[in-house]
């Protein structure tokens, strides 16, 4: 039943083929556990990760995603105990009209739990809640030497649970996971909109603001330079109230079944996304957006996932695919985020709306990307030439900044930007010894980056 | 591992002495800085010269002892790479023997080292390489074939011999290895000002192993399998091929 498959990441870069093994009971895992080969094992959910993080190239794949029960909910508590297979699209549906709703989202329901515990993932309410592994009250844990470890937030065991919080799928297979559910009233959102005129504009308004929002998000034209750098639409909101939905919502006020508008279809050339293209697409879209608009109601899906109504849309960026580039800059560096800015936008590299976050704490995720800051996030579709360089040299304006990137979303870092931009990584890698001192877990990112 | 932009980590030259393959360390290494490579030659001042010239661009250089006309020493030399240090991203089969021509064809001795080092050593260490990119499940192997393995020509047929059937051997070795995430691409240059063609003649379409080199970090990105240098080479040979017999023969060349 293992198949020898081509993988590769979301923005379908440098794929590598592994044996595919789709997930089987406890005992199943454990059994493949002990015929790991020299290539090593890796858990992949729903290979969301842009770059190499769910590949591991000659060895073993756990498809995780096999594993999608969700074992019990206690409404009462907002607890509910899943496989990590399960994915945020089905939480949601199954959840919201029960009035639960997933504590962090990303940029797309496609993710699975063990995915997200992974890479801890943050959503637009980071500044408030937090990443998905504050979320998490309980996992268990198939570690290299067979046994499945029940690891907490705050145990004995505690390092490893925060060591597999943003791990990558390094320290072993999350099997099960506990998570606290959020209240909502409605699976709606109750959303402000604000066009800002350019990047300082921008910043003020969410530095000022942004703690009266659960969520917080910009949207920066890249293409626009010089005195509109940083033009951008500002959106926030809160859950809506059963109260804010019109009358004619609020009897379906829990509703949720998003639909799938479009399949991308497959064979469309690399370079249809071109500086004029993008263009004219930012400049529509900015126009469109409204000077301001307050408490308009958005469902969910069209708030958080806009990109999920178009299936694989990852294959308009065409045969040699995307990377996405996601740093964080702390604050007091927002000179450095300028600066970063206006590099990406004298380049002109053709890339849709840039993504602007404020960031809240860091949480004790040893290689967890997020801390207090800005996060700047773009896909930029491969074959501009003069990219890598580009790429590299905001790096170093990022490092220099004590800034870095995010290993999720990573595709071409070097190991020792890396060793930098993660201050934290020998600590992880002293309690990743103490589970898996051989090194069985490994991905093509790992072996990259010499984590 | 090979990074989203197609920058390598790790590099295997075969023949570690090669013009056109150092040129394609320098283009690999001039895309990203941090690059190793793996210099497979017999052990001589040129291969510590090759050394010098990369390690003096800042590319981390190891040399490994390499005898094409000796099975136990690509052997060896192919298994110590791969077992110690990382994954390899490149392996160049670039060793090769022009000889002497109209010895290679009268001589037993001469035409049997031909054939030991431009297609059986070719084929033996494809082999072995084949099956170690296999189980690491990516990489990507470039081999040097040349336009004279296309049609044999009377003033070097017998090394033509070689490169037709080494050329035969990968062109079918990258079908067979598409499956396994291994890209295999054939590069077949005309005429290449280096060493090996020194004192011959260079015709007009003659390039340099850098715009070979060039030619073939491209083929790399683009996943292409064959990659002519230069590129109108490819119609030139197709008109070749075809030629019947007796008008090619007058046509000299
Ligand atoms: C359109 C889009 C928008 C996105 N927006 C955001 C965003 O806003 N915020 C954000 O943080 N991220 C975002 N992401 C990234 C995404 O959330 C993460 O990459 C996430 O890890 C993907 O989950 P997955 O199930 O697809 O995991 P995969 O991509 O399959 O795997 C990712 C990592 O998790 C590990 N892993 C997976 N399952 C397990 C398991 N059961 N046990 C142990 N390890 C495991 C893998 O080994 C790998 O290292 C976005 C991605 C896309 C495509």
């Amino acid at each position: 039943m293992d198949r020898r498959r081509r993988l590769s990441g979301w923005g379908r870069t440098s794929p590598s083929v592994a044996t595919v093994h789709a997930a089987g009971d406890d005992a199943d895992l454990r059994g493949l556990l002990a015929r790991v080969g020299p290539r090593g094992i890796l858990a992949r959910g729903l290979g969301r990760s842009y770059g190499d993080a769910a590949q591991n190239g000659g060895g073993l794949v756990v498809d995780m995603t096999a594993r999608q029960r969700v074992l019990s909910v206690d409404a009462d508590a907002a607890l509910v105990s899943v496989e990590a297979g399960v994915s945020l699209d089905q939480l949601m549906r199954l959840l919201l009209p029960r009035g639960l709703s997933v504590p962090v989202s990303p940029g797309t329901r496609q993710v699975t739990v063990g995915g997200a515990i992974a890479a801890d993932i943050h959503g637009k309410n980071h500044h408030v809640d937090g990443s998905f592994g504050q979320h998490v009250t309980a996992l268990d844990l198939l570690v290299a030497d067979g046994t499945i470890r029940t690891l907490t937030p705050d145990s004995a065991e505690s390092p490893l649970f925060w060591a597999t919080v943003g791990g990558m799928g390094l320290t072993g297979l999350v099997v099960r996971a506990t998570l606290r559910m959020k209240r909502v009233e409605t699976a709606y959102c109750a959303v402000d909109t604000e066009r800002c005129a350019d990047l300082d504009d921008l910043m003020g308004r969410m530095a000022e603001g942004d703690h009266r929002y659960t969520y917080s998000v910009a949207w920066i034209d890249c293409l626009a330079r010089g005195r509109s750098l940083g033009r951008s639409v500002l959106t926030r909101g809160q859950p809506a109230t059963l109260e804010q939905l019109p009358p004619t919502l609020r009897t379906r006020a829990l509703d949720f079944s998003p639909r799938q508008l479009l399949v991308a279809p497959p064979g469309i050339p690399s370079g249809l996304l071109n500086r004029l293209t993008v263009r004219a697409f930012n400049e529509a879209w900015f126009r469109k957006a409204p000077q301001e608009r307050r408490g308009e109601v958005q469902g969910i899906a069209s708030f958080f996932h806009p990109l999920d109504a178009v299936a694989r849309w990852n294959r308009i960026y065409g045969p040699r695919g995307f990377l996405q580039y996601q740093v964080l800059v702390p604050f007091e560096a927002e000179d450095t985020l300028r600066r970063c800015l206006g590099m990406l936008s004298d380049a002109g590299q053709a890339s849709f709306l840039a993504v602007l976050k404020r960031f809240g704490p860091a949480n004790p995720g040893y290689l967890s990307f997020p801390a207090p800051g800005w996060t700047l996030a773009l896909d930029v579709p491969i074959g501009a030439p003069g990219l890598g360089a580009l790429l590299d040299r905001i790096d170093e304006e990022v490092l220099a900044a004590g800034g870095r990137g995010y290993l999720a979303k990573d595709s071409r870092l070097g190991a020792s930007a890396v060793a930098r931009m993660y201050p934290r990584l020998e600590e992880w890698r002293a309690v990743r010894r103490t589970v898996d001192p051989d090194g069985v877990f490994v991905s093509d990112l790992a072996r990259r980056l010499g984590l | 591992m090979k990074d989203a932009l197609g920058n390598v980590q790790r590099i295997l030259v075969l023949g570690g002495t090669s013009e056109i393959a150092l040129a394609t360390v320098r283009a690999l290494a001039r895309q990203r800085p941090g690059v190793q490579v793996v210099l497979a030659a017999r052990r001589s001042d040129r291969r510590a010269t090759a050394s010098a010239s990369l390690a003096a661009l800042g590319i981390e250089v190891a040399e490994v002892d390499f005898e094409a006309t000796d099975r136990a020493s690509y052997e060896r030399a192919i298994g110590f790479v791969f077992d110690a240090g990382g994954d390899v991203d490149v392996v160049l089969v670039a060793f090769g023997l022009l000889g002497d021509q109209e010895r290679a064809w009268q001589d037993l001795d001469a035409a049997l080292e031909l054939a030991q080092v431009g297609y059986a050593a070719a084929v033996g260490c494809g082999v072995l390489v084949a099956g170690r990119l296999r189980a690491q499940g990516h990489g990507a192997i470039v081999v040097m074939s040349s336009v004279a393995g296309q049609r044999p020509r009377r003033s070097n047929f017998v090394y033509g011999s070689t490169k037709a059937g080494l050329d035969a051997f990968y062109t079918g070795l990258g079908v067979a290895l598409a499956e396994d995430g291994v890209q295999v691409v054939v590069v077949r240059p005309g005429f290449v000002r280096s060493r090996m063609t020194a004192g011959l003649k260079a015709p007009p379409f003659a390039l340099t192993p850098d715009q070979v080199a060039g030619l073939i970090t491209a083929g790399l990105r683009s996943g292409r399998g064959t990659v002519w240098a230069p590129p109108a080479m490819r119609w030139v040979m197709l008109v070749l091929r075809v030629l019947p017999g007796p008008l090619f023969r007058r046509l000299r060349i």
